[in-house]
This record gives structure tokens, C-alpha cells and sequence, in this order.
């Protein structure tokens, strides 16, 4: 992958680590119940573990079954999922809910899972990782089927990866937040500050996804 | 409908909540006794620069009659910021009020005119029955993830059990009962939380066959009303303990949970004991693995001659207290105890929850008394301190006079009228005050009998929060 497209999967996962419903919030309630900055920093490596199973599962998803499908069918039938969910998300108010405040490391890992599943995090890395060219055993035309079945856990990897760096990239910014706001801004400022980040997340899944079929049709 | 930034009277914490500005407008449950004229929502200036300060600039009758409007609440409040269901670009715009007699729930749209506002929904009974299987809502409170509404009655005449129904927080659909297992839950009438504990507490009053006509006395010496409290996993929605403060404390009605979500403790009033009249207020507290409630305050009957009492007294010889209502102040340090039966406001610093101390005491009205407002001294007054809200900075206590259609009936069986009080605190010393400039009252509510006040932006009662 090139350079653009790790700073790009990068940048998504801080977009996604600034969001407050994501996760970060959840540490800060934690940490200031608890009156614990410890407490706040475990809260958050299950939930980012929680957003990796998510992005990950669909990053391995589509780059493994690019190396076995033609690209263009992937591409569009992710476009397609992008938009639709987009406007799912803009059209239904669903207010998720945690497992309570108290929720076990696990609980608190699912959880993630389920809000960034919500959110579309991983379809997201979609038009990212479809503009790169596909991994190697999807072009062997030379190569038998079994062959290229044979390839797909191993296409899997780089969506893998991918997914690595995006929730690194989460889990830095989700952090920084959130101990920015326990230390310094005080949770005061979420009055101000707290961008309605779903809405505009939304319109970001429509336009993402209608981008992909148009360069995929083209 | 979903804003780009939070509603500005969201406050992540109680402290934040007491620093936000006054209330300028009071909306205010006024019901019709006769049930011949529909019930309204009288809206209320409270803002002391305006020349129509203390009267009522608002009215918006109900579609039907007969309704009984009693409690009532606001679509959303400061619990949208908490991080377990965060949804905070809803706009604190909907007031939720159900009518107590038919089991009709209204929405009703404040926006684009405060003053006049608007319904933009009626829920019926059937469909409160059918979803939630419940009748005579009650209680209404803002949740992290709907809107929490308690009800007194079970469906298609049942008598119970009660308890409480999910609304949608968008389309105010009723969704389900929220209970999963209600133990030996059956009494229901008020609830709050601790969300931050993942704890629900309710309380119990009697079915709908043990109110609706009046107190029942044979009933009430039986002691069959509710003397329990019971408390839920609010994230299972599971029972998990029920604690009986004994037979002889009837009717433990108004639960106060403290604002600081780091603290585990509340307050509940008690009605009457039948032993001696006397009214108490209860506190709820962690006790090792378990919950436990120690009683906290006492205040004893006043003897009177039976001749001024009404039939139900007259046995007795004395006035009970009554406490139907009480109300914590949003920095926990002040509760407020309505005496309905001797027409008293007491406030009590709480800030040792054990050991509250009487810190001032206003009389209004009063079974006996009859105490004027001291801005209209010629004006002996029925009814007494009943419904009491508080604002989010402590400074202004409003109280309202009518009990329940029936029930004001047989205490205060000359008519009990209508007035609503505004009384300033001293939040540092304590004490308070009526406010000679704030007294609407009697044609000013167009005949009406006037129950809960909720204030515009917020009130002690009204919102729950997640940061300390």
C-alpha cells in the first residue's frame, strides 16, 4: 500500500478516536466516577479492541475477497452498502445503549464492536483500501481455482494491517481526548464541542460510497 | 430535529447544571376537578424583569376532558450526555404529559412559542395497555435510552401490576414494559435512578380501585397501601431487592436519589403513619453487599379540635402532616418537605444524609391553619405546600397546592382552590421566603386545580447526570 493510503486509513481512525460516542466519553465517565486516571486508560483498550474486531472483520472481508473476485464487482457492491447504510443512518435515530455504566472488560469490548459496527467504522476503510490494486493472487489469470481460494487467507492480510493502523490511529486520538477533557478541558466543554460528528459521519458514508461505484463503473 | 451541537440545557454534571441561567417560564399541570372543561398546561413568567412577573402568559388547554394531568416531563435532558447512550443533539423541547385518570399520554411541542405550546401527539390508552400492559401513567422521567414513564395500573382493568413503560425517544411510540423480571414488585407510583450504578428504585402507592375514589380508610388502618421500595438492575432490568420500611409507614411515595453520580443514596417520603399520624422521610443507602433505609425524619401530628377537622380527621383529633412530596436540590444539599396536611414547607440541610437539620420552615394553607400568604394577608388559604420544584441553582422553590381531585376533596372538603407559590432561598445560610411579587392564584388558573411545575431548561427533578 502506498503512503497515501496508510495516512489516509490513519486519518479515519482519528476521525473515528475523536468522536465521543465511540468510546472515549465512556473512559472519561469511568475514570471520573472512579476518580481515576488509570481506570479511564484500562476502559479503553477493550473498547479499542472492540473497534478493531469491526474494522478488522471488514477489511479482511473485502481484500480477501478481492483476490478471488473481480475487483469492479466489489467495488460496487461496497458502494452500494456504503450509501444504503449511510442513509440508514441518517433516516432511523436509533440511540444505542451500553451494557449499563458497570459492563465487565468484555461486555465493554463487545459493546465497541456493536457502536463502531453501528457506525459503519470498517465499511468506511472501504473506498480506501478498493482504490489500491488487488493483491496478487486475484490477478494470477494463469493460475488454477483452486489456486486463487488457496490465496484468499493470504489477501486477507493486508486489509488485516490496514485495520491495525486505523485503530492505532483510534486508540491515539481516543486517548488524547480523553485525558485532554479528565485533566485540562474539564467534561464542561462537551456543551460546546460535542459536533454532532454522527450526522456528519452519515453524509460522509453516502458521498464515500457513491465515489467508489463512480470509479468503479468507470 | 437533531441539532449540530448539544441543547444548551444539557449539563454534564450537576455543578455545570447550578451555573446555567434562571428559568424565565414555569409550565404548570392545571386539571379540571369536574372534569367538565378539559385540563390544561398554564405557562407561568418567573422572570423578574418582566412586567407580567408571578402571572400566567400561557395556556394551552388539552384535547378531552377528564384527563386528571398530575405529573409530567420533558422529552430529553442532561442524561443524553451520558456516555453509556450518548444521543445529545436532541433538542429539550417536548413535554410528556399523561393524564393520570385516563390513560391518555399528550406530547406537547414547546417550540416555536414557549408560551403557547402546541400538541403534536396523543397516546392512547389502548396502546399503553397493548405494548406495555400498564394504565394510569404517573411518572415521567428522561432515559439514557428512552423515555421512562411509571404507571399505577395494569391493562383492561387489571388492578396491577404496575410499573413502568418505554417511549421511543423520537416518534414517542410506546415500545414495551421495561421490566424483564419484576420479582415481587406490584405496587408501583414513582421511580428515578442511579445511572451511573446501573440502579433503578421505585416505590408504591396503591392500584387505581385503592385511589381513584378517595383514600380508602379501611384500607389505609389495614395498611394496605405501599410501604416498600424496591430497587432493579437498571441495565438487566431485573428486581433485585425489595425494602420494607414496615406496615404501619403507608404510602412511600416521592423518591429524590442524589444528583452526584458517585453517591449511591436518596430519599423517599412517607405519607402517614398509622400509629400516629406522623409523616417521615426515609434514606436509602448502600449497606454492605445490600441496600438498606434508615428513617432520617420524623414530624409528629398537630392536635386540633375535631370540629375544624373534616369527617375522615374527626376521629382522630389531630392534623397529619401528610408528606406527599419532597424535592433534593441539585447540589444534594438541601431537601424540601411538603406538609400538605398542616401546611408547611420545611427545608432541611442534608449535606450529612443521616442527619438532616431543619434549616427553615415556611407555613401556606393548612387543614387547620388556613395561613395566608404574607403578601395577601386577608386571603386564608386552602390546600398546602404540595408539589414542590426546585431550580437548578437553588435560589427560587416553587410549590403548588393540589394534592389529587379526590383526595383534596376529603381533606380540604370546602374546596381547596388553586394557588401556586414562589419562595427565595438563601442557598448559603439556608431559610427562605414567600416572594410578595409571585402569588398566582385562584381565577388566574380559570377555575383549574394546579399539581406539578416543571421549569423551562430544567429543575431539580427533572435531570439526571453522569459526570460528577
Amino acid at each position: 500500500m502506498t503512503g497515501t493510503t496508510w495516512l489516509a486509513l490513519a486519518g479515519l481512525g482519528a476521525f473515528h478516536g475523536l468522536n465521543p460516542a465511540m468510546g472515549w466519553l465512556f473512559a472519561v465517565g469511568r475514570g471520573l466516577q472512579e476518580r481515576s486516571r488509570r481506570m479511564l486508560v484500562t476502559a479503553l483498550l477493550p473498547i479499542a479492541l472492540g473497534h478493531l474486531a469491526s474494522v478488522g472483520l471488514v477489511a479482511a472481508l473485502v481484500s480477501a475477497t478481492r483476490s478471488v473476485v473481480a475487483s469492479t464487482t466489489v467495488a460496487i457492491v461496497g458502494g452500494v452498502l456504503l450509501v444504503g447504510f449511510g442513509l440508514w443512518q441518517l433516516l432511523s435515530r436509533q440511540h444505542f445503549r451500553w451494557a449499563g455504566m458497570r459492563p465487565s472488560n468484555a461486555q465493554l469490548a463487545g459493546w465497541s464492536f456493536l457502536m463502531s459496527s453501528a457506525h459503519g467504522a470498517g465499511l468506511m476503510l472501504l473506498p480506501v483500501l478498493l482504490a489500491e490494486p488487488a493483491a496478487a493472487g486475484g490477478h494470477g489469470g494463469h493460475a488454477g481455482h483452486a489456486g486463487q481460494l488457496s490465496a484468499a487467507p493470504a489477501g486477507a492480510l493486508p486489509g488485516l494491517a490496514a485495520a491495525g493502523v486505523h485503530t492505532v490511529a483510534m486508540f491515539g486520538v481516543a486517548l488524547a481526548a480523553a485525558v485532554a477533557v479528565y485533566e485540562v478541558l474539564g467534561v464542561g466543554v462537551l456543551r460546546r464541542a460535542w459536533f454532532n460528528v454522527d450526522r456528519l459521519w452519515a453524509w460522509v458514508l453516502v458521498v464515500a460510497g457513491v465515489i467508489t461505484v463512480v470509479a468503479a463503473a468507470t | 430535529m437533531s441539532r449540530w451541537t448539544p441543547d444548551p440545557s444539557f449539563y454534564p454534571s450537576p455543578r455545570d447544571a447550578a451555573r446555567g441561567p434562571a428559568e424565565k417560564l414555569a409550565y404548570v399541570a392545571a386539571f379540571d376537578r369536574s372534569a367538565a372543561r378539559p385540563d390544561a398546561i398554564a405557562v407561568l413568567d418567573t422572570d423578574p424583569a418582566s412586567p407580567a412577573y408571578g402571572r400566567v402568559v400561557g395556556w394551552t388547554d388539552l384535547p378531552n376532558t377528564g384527563d386528571e394531568v398530575h405529573h409530567f416531563g420533558w422529552n430529553a435532558c442532561s442524561s443524553a450526555l451520558c456516555p453509556a447512550a450518548p444521543h445529545p443533539h436532541v433538542e429539550r423541547r417536548y413535554l410528556i404529559v399523561p393524564g393520570l385518570r385516563s390513560s391518555r399520554v399528550h406530547v406537547y411541542d414547546t417550540q416555536p412559542d414557549p408560551r403557547a405550546p402546541r400538541l403534536v401527539k396523543v397516546i392512547g390508552p389502548e396502546e399503553l395497555a397493548e405494548r406495555a400492559g400498564y394504565s394510569r401513567p404517573h411518572t415521567v422521567h428522561c432515559g439514557p435510552d428512552g423515555i421512562y414513564l411509571s404507571a399505577l395500573g395494569g391493562a383492561d382493568g387489571a388492578e396491577g401490576p404496575g410499573g413502568i413503560a418505554i417511549l421511543d425517544h423520537t416518534s414517542f411510540e410506546v415500545r414495551r414494559a421495561w421490566e424483564a423480571d419484576r420479582g415481587p414488585q406490584f405496587l408501583a407510583y414513582d421511580f428515578w435512578w442511579h445511572l451511573n450504578h446501573d440502579v433503578l428504585v421505585t416505590s408504591e402507592w396503591g392500584t387505581p380501585s385503592m385511589i381513584e375514589d378517595g383514600i380508602v380508610g379501611e384500607l389505609l388502618l389495614g395498611r394496605k397501601y405501599g410501604h416498600a421500595i424496591h430497587f432493579w438492575d437498571l441495565a438487566t432490568r431485573r428486581h433485585v431487592q425489595r425494602v420494607d420500611l414496615g406496615d404501619a409507614y403507608q404510602m412511600a411515595l416521592e423518591l429524590r436519589p442524589a444528583h452526584d453520580p458517585t453517591k449511591t443514596h436518596g430519599f423517599a417520603g412517607v405519607v402517614i403513619n398509622v400509629e400516629d399520624l406522623s409523616a417521615s422521610v426515609w434514606l436509602w443507602h448502600r449497606d454492605g453487599d445490600a441496600w438498606a433505609v434508615t428513617k432520617v425524619i420524623d414530624i409528629p401530628a398537630e392536635p386540633a379540635d375535631p370540629a375544624d377537622l373534616p369527617a375522615l380527621l374527626k376521629p382522630f383529633g389531630a392534623v397529619p402532616p401528610l408528606v406527599t412530596d419532597i424535592d433534593l436540590s441539585v447540589d444534594d444539599r438541601h431537601l424540601y418537605v411538603s406538609c400538605w396536611g398542616t401546611g408547611e414547607l420545611r427545608q432541611y440541610d442534608v449535606s450529612d444524609p443521616f442527619h438532616p437539620v431543619q434549616t427553615g420552615s415556611v407555613h401556606l394553607g393548612g387543614i387547620v391553619r388556613r395561613t395566608p400568604h404574607p403578601g395577601f394577608p386577608d386571603e386564608p388559604l386552602a390546600g398546602g405546600p404540595q408539589m414542590v420544584e426546585i431550580s437548578r441553582d437553588g435560589r427560587r422553590v416553587y410549590v403548588s397546592n393540589s394534592l389529587y381531585g379526590s383526595w383534596d376533596d376529603q381533606f380540604y372538603p370546602d374546596g381547596v382552590g388553586a394557588w401556586l407559590a414562589k419562595l427565595d432561598v438563601d442557598p448559603d445560610a439556608g431559610g427562605l421566603a414567600p416572594d410578595p411579587r409571585f402569588f398566582p392564584r385562584g381565577e388566574e388558573f380559570r377555575g383549574l386545580r394546579v399539581h406539578q411545575t416543571r421549569l423551562q431548561g430544567g429543575d431539580a427533578s427533572s435531570d439526571s447526570y453522569c459526570f460528577p
